[in-house]
């Protein structure tokens, strides 16, 4: 029973939330979205031990929707969707909790906002038919703008149509190439459907113009990602948008581009994937964006931009783990993805955090603040060093098997993505240094208050995660080895 | 229910719709020109039009439902679905535009009541375009309604502004009907008919594919029709007079009127001129023309009325695309362009009366800035106007969305990939200015406590936008039943020498899931 309707629940039940929270006095809204966030939470938990890793595709559930226009409402999960799946409801309620503070104005619609939000993310991680997987992609857009334009910072107007247009852009080409290939295949097989599984058995080779059909995905996908030199959004959003905005932003939205290359674009296309000028290329533009991303990180004032950065940098090591075709590095790229959401999650929550104290963001505004802030600055100090790749933390265990599994089909590659670990140890060690070592030369932060215990609630289920991963990663990993075993058999065929 | 047309008793009956609409005109002329004093007066008029709007649609639905189908010689007028289904749109244009008109009228002092007579005369006249199976039929369908919306169009008569928008409509009207005019002599004198079937059937027989006269024929008609639809380059009047219209009637022509010109024309070319292929480059150039210059025009623009004037340019050229990808031979038909005409008048009416309730006397100027903080001093007409912007961008969840799809469907299986390409790249443009409207209302501060203090919708308006928007809503989630009425509908238009085909299944029918051919 559970594995028929735990999906729909997911999708269904932040709608109902945001509805209620809508409706209900606005000093309520608070809390009756937490109370909403954390009955999905614990819809999503039983799937963790119901899950089989040996099999495919699980949870499915299908329903007519047009059923005239080849259009259904398909969902399931497999080893690749899974964790991200539990990533979002892990991670919704914690922003929610985050925001407690930082959230004065419209409050009612803030969380709602959030609540549909939530159903637009865990879509795109189960939709397995296309038509609903890119109304699903389209329509966490607009809480997402909302989000930024409404509760940002000062350049919010400009980062959030900034955001809004690079990622409709991508977008509409990829409906354009997903009803290429949905026109493609209907007349190879005469059956007109959105259906994934269809798709791709009825697919074949499709000769040139699946490189066009490539193309408009890999935009799509990339401007998500995103892939150099399609990143420049990232920065701005990153940083104008509220806490829970960048934490989500961070910690979800970009694996659904990630998400996109592992699900659709390569096992769609994988000749045109595994060209070689097409591999090298990616191979290289993850690499920029690793040792670039790193770079222009260490020069940033704000640390709300450093950490922003950072995510380049991360998401290009999970470009070169899926690029490298191995089950390891796959696995490995797969794992960044959940590391990063928790990692870069909770330094953004930190920054928040800093921020509703002091108001600023430069990291010169702070300076020695492990003085008075020592729990504070604990739990980013163990925050900071598993974004760095620590052994022993959850970027540790990630970021190796990456590079492991690279090593054996791009040793050259593979070596310098190693440097992008270094890099990241000198951005991230010397922000610190700077924010809560040193002198304590500020007298405005003489007077700043410790982690409350709602901010330690926020921090500590990350800290948990991050703990776990590094020192126990196989529950993880032996829900992903089948599915990544399968990824590079059906690429690879 | 067949209906030979060469019987009288059946003509009559086949032509029942705009028999009926055409005796409540008469009826309401007589009511006007004995009561035309007060405001009750004016009502009692406004009344009478949607009761007229009401049983046309009626009879329109009867003749439907009994599936009324001509039979025998070709005649004037055609009985097949698109026709019944581009009546409802009319019709249910003109009556929004009625109820949207109470408010409006009464509040700009426009003592009028002629006011409704013409809309009913020019929903005739658009009946008779998308009815028309003879060019003449067309051209006194076209003529019915032009003059009628040339009236309405300067029917402020205080306002330099809607003065100049009728003088201006009225004179490159004229041209641009003379430009018809003469394309179909031309047509006439290469085929020897004025009827569609019998010019499909001449060209189909005869080698008049590259007859001269029968291409600048074809042009002139093309020339004449992109006037009226506003298609780049002939669109220069269009902005300036949507502008000076008042707003209810630029609703009433950026949905009604363009609608028919797009209706005619799509069956012109389907039915007349399918064994012609050189009007499919001309078409796309005109598509792919119309999209960029009025998206990017209207970039630049910063009034809303303008801003929505040459956003209706843009989708006159979105339109383009679905008329030239569906009339081509194998295109799959119109379903796609009778799809998107239903959401787009949707969505078109709603915003126009969601600015007539911004602007008192005077929402010429109106600004997007002047939109500014709306949400926090009316929040559901804020919502309403951002659905109508999202669904105007063609953003999931809307039946723009749909309408957009099904068009981009309808491109990419008729292999026009290009115009599909530039429809996509052209709509994230569009959102350049769509977007800054919602950004204003809710995203920047209100710049005096009682900007929109004055900001009001009467109860009628009310009810006409919010059911435009659960409309918009409800097809942008579960379109099914609405894709099928406009894919059986845009089918029953087709080349006179194609195999007669079955008649079309009742649109309720189950259709196996996942089957072939059904999806488009």
């Amino acid at each position: 029973m559970y594995q028929h309707w735990v999906l729909t629940a997911l999708l269904a039940w932040p709608v109902v939330g945001a509805m209620v929270v809508v409706l209900a006095p606005p000093s309520w809204a608070k809390h009756l979205a937490l109370a909403c966030s954390l009955v999905e939470f614990v819809i999503s938990i039983p799937m963790w031990w119901t899950f089989v890793p040996s099999e495919g595709m699980q949870f499915q559930f299908d329903a007519a929707w047009m059923p005239a226009w080849g259009i259904r409402y398909t969902v399931g999960v497999d080893g690749i969707s899974l964790f991200l799946v539990l990533l979002t409801t892990l991670l919704v309620p914690l922003t929610v909790l985050g925001s407690y503070a930082y959230i004065t104005t419209r409050e009612r619609a803030y969380y709602a906002l959030l609540l549909v939000l939530t159903s637009g993310m865990v879509g795109v991680f189960v939709s397995l038919d296309l038509f609903l997987f890119y109304v699903m992609w389209e329509v966490m857009l607009i809480p997402m703008y909302f989000i930024i334009g409404v509760w940002g910072g000062e350049q919010r107007l400009y980062a959030a149509i900034k955001f809004f247009v690079y990622t409709f852009f991508g977008s509409l080409l990829m409906l354009l190439a997903i009803l290429a290939l949905v026109h493609l295949v209907e007349q190879k097989t005469g059956i007109y459907s959105f259906s994934y599984e269809h798709l791709m058995s009825g697919l074949g080779d499709l000769g040139p113009v699946a490189y066009w059909l490539f193309g408009a995905f890999f935009l799509a996908f990339a401007i998500k990602v995103p892939v150099f030199p399609f990143h420049t959004w990232l920065p701005d959003a990153h940083t104008e948008a509220p806490t829970a905005g960048s934490v989500i932003l961070a910690g979800i939205l970009l694996k659904m581009g990630t998400y996109g290359f592992l699900r659709f674009a390569f096992p769609f296309f994988p000749t045109v994937a595994q060209h070689p000028a097409i591999q090298t290329t990616i191979v290289g533009l993850s690499l920029i964006g690793i040792i670039y991303g790193g770079l222009v990180a260490l020069v940033q004032p704000d640390f709300k931009r450093l950490v922003a950065y950072s995510s380049v940098a991360h998401l290009g090591f999970v470009m070169l783990g899926i690029w490298a075709l191995t089950v390891q590095s796959v696995q490995g790229a797969l794992l960044v993805m959940i590391s990063h959401g928790i990692s870069t999650g909770a330094l953004f929550f930190i920054i928040g955090m800093l921020y509703e104290r002091r108001h600023s963001r430069l990291i010169t505004s702070y300076g020695g603040i492990a003085r008075v802030v020592p729990m504070l600055a604990a739990v980013l100090t163990v925050v900071s060093l598993s974004s760095i790749g620590l052994p022993g933390t959850n970027g540790f265990t990630g970021e190796f098997l990456v590079l492991l599994g690279a090593f054996q089909t791009h040793p050259v590659a593979a070596t310098v993505a190693t440097l992008g670990v270094i890099v990241a140890a000198a951005y991230l060690l010397w922000a610190l240094q700077r924010l809560i070592y040193n002198p304590l030369d500020k007298p405005e932060n003489e007077k700043l208050l410790d982690l409350t215990p709602r901010e330690l609630a926020v921090l500590l289920p990350l800290l948990a995660c991050i703990l776990w991963i590094g020192v126990y990663p196989k529950p993880f990993l032996e829900r992903m080895e089948p599915a990544a075993q399968r990824f590079i058999t059906t690429v690879k065929r | 229910m067949t209906l030979d047309l060469s019987v009288s008793r059946d003509l009559l009956v086949a032509l029942l719709p705009e028999l009926v609409l055409t005796a409540w005109g008469m009826v309401l002329l007589l009511v006007v020109a004995a009561r035309h004093r007060t405001a009750g007066d004016r009502r009692l008029a406004g009344w009478i039009t949607l009761a007229a709007v009401v049983s046309t649609a009626g009879v329109a639905f009867w003749l439907w439902w009994n599936s009324a189908q001509a039979v025998g010689i070709a005649a004037m007028i055609a009985v097949d679905d698109f026709r019944f289904v581009t009546d409802w749109l009319f019709l249910g244009t003109a009556a929004l535009t009625v109820l949207l008109s109470f408010d409006y009228l009464e509040r700009e002092q426009l003592r009028a009541p002629e006011y409704y007579v013409l809309i009913l005369f020019a929903t005739l006249g658009m009946m008779l375009m998308s009815a028309g199976e003879d060019l003449m039929v067309i051209f006194l369908g076209l003529e019915v309604m032009s003059v009628a919306v040339y009236v309405l169009a300067g029917i402020n008569r205080r306002n330099p502004g809607s003065a100049e928008a009728a003088l201006k409509y009225f004179l490159l009207g004229a041209f641009a009907t003379a430009f018809l005019l003469y394309g179909i002599a031309l047509t006439f004198g290469a085929t020897g008919t004025t009827n569609l079937t019998l010019i499909g059937a001449q060209i189909a027989t005869q080698p008049l594919a590259h007859n001269t006269m029968l291409l600048i024929g074809l042009g002139m008609l093309l020339i004449g029709f992109g006037f009226k639809v506003a298609a780049v380059p002939f669109h220069m009047w269009a902005p300036d007079v949507y502008d000076g219209a008042p707003t209810p009637v630029t609703g009433f022509m950026a949905a009604g009127v363009k609608a028919a010109a797009f209706a005619a024309l799509f069956r012109i070319l389907t039915e007349g001129f399918a064994g012609v292929a050189a009007w499919h480059h001309i078409l796309a150039a005109l598509a792919a023309a119309t999209m960029i210059a009025g998206n990017f025009i209207a970039l630049a623009q910063r009034t809303v009325k303008r801003m929505l004037a040459y956003s209706s340019v843009a989708h006159a050229g979105y339109l383009l695309v679905a008329v030239s990808a569906g009339a081509r031979p194998g295109g799959g038909g119109g379903g796609a362009f009778v799809f998107y005409l239903l959401a787009y008048t949707l969505t078109t009416l709603a915003a126009f009366a969601l600015l007539a309730a911004k602007g008192r006397d005077g929402e010429r100027d109106v600004l997007i800035d002047d939109f500014a903080g709306l949400a926090t001093r009316r929040p559901w007409l804020a919502a309403a106007l951002a659905v109508c912007m999202l669904s105007l961008l063609g953003f999931p969840g809307t039946a723009g969305f749909i309408g957009k799809w099904y068009i981009l469907l309808a491109a990419t299986g008729a292999g026009q990939g290009l115009l599909a390409v530039l429809l996509v790249l052209t709509s994230v443009v569009s959102a350049g200015y769509y977007l800054p409207v919602v950004m204003a209302m809710y995203m920047k501060a209100e710049p005096a406590a009682d900007a929109h203090a004055a900001v009001r919708l009467g109860r009628l308006s009310g009810a006409v936008v919010a059911a435009a928007i659960a409309g918009l809503l409800v097809f942008g989630v579960q379109p099914s039943r609405l894709l099928d009425l406009a894919r059986t509908s845009g089918k029953s238009v087709r080349a006179p020498n194609a195999e007669p085909s079955t008649p079309p299944p009742p649109p309720t029918a189950a259709v196996p899931a996942q089957s072939g051919e059904a999806g488009r």
